[in-house]
């Protein structure tokens, strides 16, 4: 660091010379150096990420069972058969339902869990890493658990054992979709794993809130409490919740690990749109068309949610939490 | 990050008194316990025997039954230390090429002056908006058409180019002290030396976050291995824990033996990075 060249030395004037350096030679180029630091990623992002999707639209006009290079053109076809002939709408209906309780309930915890942990001042890591610590956990593994050990349906499941203890029989909890049980499995489990993480996020949003606020607010009489909550905490936290709301919406519309391991594709019920997508493109039909449509539509679905929450939740906000 | 809040604690903490502060941690050691409970049920029962996991009556202590392991990797018809080895391998690869390739295109967009830099900032933003699980039908179908089916490269390749990532280190470096690179200018460097000299070793915390959150995510995968790894040879961990929850044939002991070990290197690799992790999260944040 320390090694000053012969330029340096000569030159007084630093400034000038580092302006001037850029224009020598290969190295100070700027335009190729541009595509010498993103040229690689950029060319990864348009082989695997690009072309995925422009081939994917392709595909979804295309009557392409069991091939990926169709000649058939079908125009909407395909998009009318995977909303009127098949039980992926059944499956945006069941997870729109399924967000409308995922999200609010990991919301609530991780926001509870971010303000008794900010109010801790012994062992306040420990317990930070505890709540954050299933969000290294699998939701392969996590599922092994939860169908295997807590929520298996015969007595020596976790739940039914201590169920047992106060006298009830034992509840089968992912054998028959009547009672819907396995809805508890399932959002039991998603909490478990989400809520550490979004927990952080609420917790760095907490720390950056400024002290004065408080002061402010209890000089005007605020009364410590709900009151504090209600009109500082939570609109200074009006930011980070719009993005954890967003994140976990997003999420919901992608489940998939823990519903093919829990309930399994073949079952009639709580089958999530990706499940779907996955019989219809990849099982035994090989429907890439209808796939790939039911894929496109997924999509403009999870960018309309962006942009409306957006629009509803984050450019409202300006001078308000400034 | 602990410095700021007791502030806000403390405050508070002096109208709730002691009473208060014992209720906090009555309600804050219970959450702990529930929330510790799934990784009891594993070492307790990775560590049982069949009939012990079965029993009538609840046993709160496994008798250890540390022979679980070794007839773990010696069940030949499970081959769960080749899917051990599969999952290390992609996810040290993934995260390996994902740190280089996203790294250095998140500096070139957030420090080289270019043109167009803005039209291709946008192009990568827009990728965003796609979530990457939905597109695995056609990326499958790019995949196996390139016949990278059962292919290491077909696990790691696809996934390292995320915009997300890349985004991440964009914003990282747009914070980065100019000063710092200015003076390696001065000192005759390009671009490239500037980076690898003076940028990445002062900027080595925001890589051990992002590597911590690509391994984990590389590790826990299961959606792709899933499609792409179709013979048992090339099943990462994931998918050979799915096969044995739908498989009769594996014993109850065998099956939380390998979830324990499937999650011990991950939570050892959690605790240890867990700080910069916190910090990577509220920097990079989400914070506004």
């Amino acid at each position: 660091m320390s090694t000053t060249t012969t330029h340096g030395v000569a030159q007084p004037a630093a400034a000038k010379a580092s302006q001037a350096r850029p224009r020598r030679g290969l190295r100070g180029n700027a335009t190729l150096n541009f595509w010498l630091f993103t040229g690689p990623f950029l060319i990864g992002l348009v082989i695997f990420v690009f072309v995925p999707i422009g081939w994917s639209i392709w595909l979804s006009f295309f009557d392409a069972r069991y091939t990926v290079t169709p000649s058939h053109f079908v125009g909407f076809d395909n998009y009318k058969q995977i909303l009127t002939n098949s039980n992926f709408p059944d499956s945006l209906v069941t997870f729109t339902l399924f967000a409308a309780f995922i999200v609010p309930t990991t919301w609530a915890l991780s926001l509870g869990l971010a303000l008794l942990v900010n109010r801790l001042r012994f062992m306040r890591a420990f317990f930070r890493s505890v709540f954050f610590l299933p969000t290294a956990v699998s939701y392969v593994a996590a599922a092994l658990i939860w169908k295997m050990s807590i929520f298996s349906g015969v007595r020596f499941g976790l739940m039914n054992t201590v169920l047992g203890w106060f006298g009830v029989e034992n509840i089968a909890y992912l054998a028959s979709p009547n009672p819907p049980w396995y809805w508890l499995v399932i959002l039991t489990l998603r909490l478990w794993i989400q809520a550490g993480f979004y927990m952080i996020l609420f917790l760095a949003a907490l720390q950056n809130i400024p002290a004065e606020l408080y002061e402010a607010a209890a000089i005007d009489g605020a009364k410590p409490g709900w009151q504090t909550f209600r009109y500082i905490t939570l609109p200074q936290l009006r930011a980070t919740s719009t993005a954890v709301i967003l994140l976990l919406l997003i999420a919901a519309y992608q489940a998939f690990d823990e519903f093919f391991n829990i309930i399994g594709t073949k079952a009639t019920w709580a089958q999530t749109p990706l499940m779907e997508l996955y019989k219809t493109a990849l099982g035994s039909s090989q429907d890439y068309g209808a796939g790939s449509a039911g894929a496109v539509i997924l999509s403009l679905l999870i960018c309309i949610v962006t942009l409306a929450q957006g629009k509803i939740m984050g450019f409202g906000r300006g001078e308000e939490s400034k | 990050m602990t410095t700021t809040a007791p502030q806000v604690g403390g405050k508070r903490k002096k109208r709730g008194g002691i009473l208060g502060n014992t209720g906090l941690y009555i309600a804050v050691s219970i959450a702990a316990l529930l929330f510790l409970i799934p990784f009891y049920l594993i070492l307790r029962n990775a560590l049982s025997t069949d009939p012990e996991i079965t029993g009538e009556n609840w046993k709160l202590l496994p008798s250890f039954q540390w022979s679980n392991i070794s007839e773990l990797f010696d069940d030949q018809t499970v081959q769960f230390g080749r899917s051990l080895w599969n999952s290390t391998v992609v996810a040290v690869l993934m995260t390996l090429g994902t740190l280089l390739v996203c790294s250095l295109a998140g500096y070139g967009l957030a420090r080289i002056p270019y043109r167009h830099a803005n039209k291709v900032f946008y192009a990568v933003l827009a990728t965003l908006m796609v979530p990457t699980a939905v597109t695995f039908v056609p990326s499958f179908v790019l995949v196996s058409s390139l016949g990278w089916v059962d292919t290491y490269r077909g696990l790691i390749i696809p996934g390292l180019f995320s915009g997300f990532t890349c985004f991440l280190f964009r914003q990282y470096f747009l914070g980065f002290p100019k000063e710092l690179e200015e003076a390696a200018r001065v000192d005759g460097l390009g671009y490239w030396g500037a980076y690898w000299r003076i940028v990445v070793p002062n900027s080595l915390n925001f890589f051990a976050a992002i590597a911590t959150i690509t391994f984990i995510s590389g590790w826990n995968a299961f959606l792709w291995p899933l499609v792409i790894g179709q013979d048992p040879s090339s099943w990462t961990v994931q998918i050979a824990l799915s096969s044995f929850m739908t498989n009769q044939t594996v014993n109850f002991h065998l099956i939380f033996m390998a979830t324990a070990i499937s999650i011990l290197p991950l939570v050892f690799v959690f605790l240890f990075l867990q700080r910069w992790l916190v910090q990577g999260i509220a920097q990079t944040g989400i914070k506004g």
